[in-house]
């Protein structure tokens, strides 16, 4: 039977959706899993009965928090779609600044209603994260095919640099640049890396990863304190160092 | 019999467009009350963001602002941070990354065309019956979609959010056999792009016109995408940096998108504007299928705004080929410069899918960024879509359409400027 399954978007910049029209080779075996009940950035159809609800983006106002806690009455599994829905992604730098700030620096004396930004799993449960900046279509075909067959959905527990040494790339350190991959999650293939630009670690971390060791490496490399600090804040995926 | 006609069309959340928008009309006794287009996505506040972060990080924050033209805002900001901090990249570089804008616009337009416009065409609700009633066209569609997307995974390391750009050049070229076999791909998907012509060829265009003036880069030498002089077809002409007296940005309550004007109330950037204002520096090929639809310039039909994007895939198919060929010739030239960080402050300007634009960047002498403004195309064609929709209401009125007519054509009228609409509010 095919997955009823929809698509919601919220505060972000659509590109995890996109993915789901992306790998055009495989799209129409991929399609055929699935029965779409709701996804507006593609279709004018919307039906309510849907069980599987991909959320993508984070919550910035109050409206997104009324539709959150309507499709979680409908979904029996509600997944965290992309980094933004799983952390608050790129989207939580703004909650390093006033929101006053925010609102004037844009939008001078308009108002305009704007709250700190927040993840998925702070306004309502979720079952099921798939994190990533954008999602990697490889591993959502993979997440469901599991849901299709009832197999329980994992995340690789190990680091990016494990895919990315399976490639044989030149490590980045290697060339004097932070790069996150010793402890994010992997699961990407490590394109970043592969590309020879340092992981940002829009994974998250992975499973017991090592931040005292990793620091003391950065440390060690005589690389920067303060780029490591920007770094780690980009997805809101990791604690901050201290000061 | 219009006279006495009430109409209230209220479209909660257009669907087939990329964020959040509604289109409101109000009819009474057969007089144009109202038709708004109102943008109500959620602000993320990029340009808050971006203060205090070091100008190597800003492309990768800004590709962010969108998941379909991620590469365009990544190479406005590239460009922007290196004409602040007077960095010249090397020509191999400019070279991979006009590829990679190319790859980024054919899977957009396809995108668009497939996905988002064609099924109004054929009176049905998304591309997936049309993938039943239609399965060549859409298989067409999606070998061009593909297409693009491996040129940008080939050129910039990942189709959405872009990894290989960078300030001061790339950080990697292609395999040679990644270019190999990108040639044989780009030969083999051009009987598909026929296909996809053939099968807008035979649809029908909506017959509206409405007088504008439309923005885009142009350079004289090759069909804009990546900086060059500020053009008007109202013979507007102005140096890159110049982006602020383009646009005149001014907001308006029911949006949170902001709306632009230069020499008029509104006007119009995207794969029209381009075909307008640079018609000669298409490829032959590219003018000849514009030919086929009697698009010349200036054409002032908004849905003709569909066919000028398919007439630019025809361009980037041509070109990009010929620029593969560049990329071999020049295999084993340097990548990326050495720049010291420095203060400064400069515009990028850049023909993304949608139209021109502008990231304008001020760094300080460590090389953060200390001030960002980025104005996006659809932010620039808001005005001309809300005074669009006031002359086409009417004069469906005058037509004496049904409602679910009015309200289709309302639909596609909007659609065809292929809003980007979370990317417009950013």
């Amino acid at each position: 039977m095919k997955l009823k399954i929809a698509s919601f978007d919220f505060t972000c910049c659509e590109g995890c959706q996109l993915q789901l029209a992306n790998s055009e080779s495989s799209l129409p075996d991929f399609l055929a899993l699935l029965d779409i009940r709701n996804f507006r950035e593609i279709s004018s159809e919307r039906h309510h009965d849907y069980d599987i609800a991909l959320i993508e983006g984070s919550v910035t106002r109050q409206d997104e928090v009324e539709r959150l806690l309507a499709i979680r009455e409908q979904a029996k599994v509600v997944v965290a779609f992309g980094s933004c829905a799983c952390f608050g992604g790129v989207n939580s730098l703004k909650n390093r600044h006033a929101i006053s700030d925010c609102v004037d620096t844009v939008y001078g004396n308009m108002v305009v209603e704007t709250l700190p930004v927040r993840k998925i799993s702070d306004v309502i449960a979720v079952d099921l994260a798939i994190p990533g900046c954008p999602v990697s279509k490889a591993e959502v075909e993979r997440i469901v095919v599991n849901l299709a067959t009832g197999s329980l959905p994992t995340l690789p527990a190990y680091p990016v640099c494990v895919e990315c040494k399976q490639q044989l790339t030149t490590c980045l350190f290697e060339l004097g640049e932070i790069c996150l991959g010793p402890i994010s999650r992997a699961g990407c293939n490590a394109p970043c890396p592969t590309g020879q630009s340092p992981c940002l670690g829009c994974r998250g971390a992975a499973d017991d990863s090592n931040m005292p060791a990793f620091i003391a490496l950065v440390k060690e490399r005589g690389l920067s304190l303060d780029k490591l600090r920007e770094k780690l804040a980009f997805y809101n995926a990791f604690d901050p160092l201290p000061q | 019999m219009s006279r006495e006609r009430n109409l209230a069309i209220n479209i909660h959340h257009l669907t087939r467009v990329e964020g959040h928008a509604n289109i409101h009309i109000e009819i009474k006794n057969g007089k144009l009350i109202e038709a708004q287009w109102a943008i109500i996505e959620t602000p993320r506040f990029f340009e808050v963001m971006l203060q205090g972060m070091s100008a190597e990080q800003a492309p990768f924050l800004t590709s962010r602002i969108c998941g379909i033209c991620s590469i365009s805002h990544s190479l406005a900001s590239i460009r922007a941070v290196e004409r602040a901090m007077h960095i010249t990249p090397p020509p191999l570089a400019e070279v991979v990354r006009r590829l990679a804008m190319h790859g980024e616009t054919l899977q957009s337009h396809a995108l668009h065309l497939f996905f988002l416009a064609a099924p109004d065409f054929a009176a049905l609700p998304s591309v997936l019956p049309l993938m039943e009633s239609h399965p060549e066209v859409v298989r067409a569609g999606l070998q061009l979609k593909e297409l693009g997307n491996q040129i940008s995974i080939a050129v910039a390391g990942r189709a959405t959010h872009p990894v290989s750009l960078v300030v001061g050049g790339i950080t990697k070229v292609p395999e040679k056999q990644q270019l190999e076999a990108l040639r044989t791909m780009i030969q083999e998907r051009k009987k598909a792009l026929e296909q996809a012509v053939t099968f807008f060829e035979g649809l029908t265009i909506p017959d509206f016109s409405r007088e504008t003036e439309f923005i885009s880069l142009s350079n004289g030498v090759t069909y804009p995408a990546i900086g060059g002089r500020l053009v008007s077809s109202d013979g507007v002409n102005r140096d890159e940096n110049d982006y602020l007296s383009m646009t005149n940005e001014y907001l308006r309550d029911f949006s949170t998108s902001k709306f632009t004007r230069l020499s008029r109330n509104s006007s119009a950037a995207g794969a029209l504007a381009r075909c307008n204002n640079n018609y000669h520096l298409l490829h032959p090929k590219a003018q000849a299928v514009a030919a086929r639809f009697g698009l010349q310039p200036v054409c002032h039909n908004p849905f003709m705004n569909n066919i000028a994007q398919l007439v630019e895939c025809v361009h980037m198919l041509e070109e990009a080929e010929e620029l593969l060929g560049m990329v071999f010739d020049m295999k084993g030239e340097e990548i990326k410069c050495h720049y010291t960080p420095q203060a400064g402050a400069a515009t990028g300007a850049v023909e993304a899918p949608r139209g021109i634009l502008y990231h304008h960047m001020e760094t300080d002498d460590e090389g953060k960024i200390v001030r960002a403004d980025c104005i996006i195309p659809t932010t620039q064609n808001n005005g001309n879509i809300y005074d669009d929709l006031q002359v086409f209401v009417e004069h469906l009125l005058h037509e004496g359409k049904s409602d679910s007519e009015m309200q289709l054509l309302c639909e596609m009228l909007v659609r065809s400027y292929d809003p980007c609409i979370s990317c417009s509010v950013h």
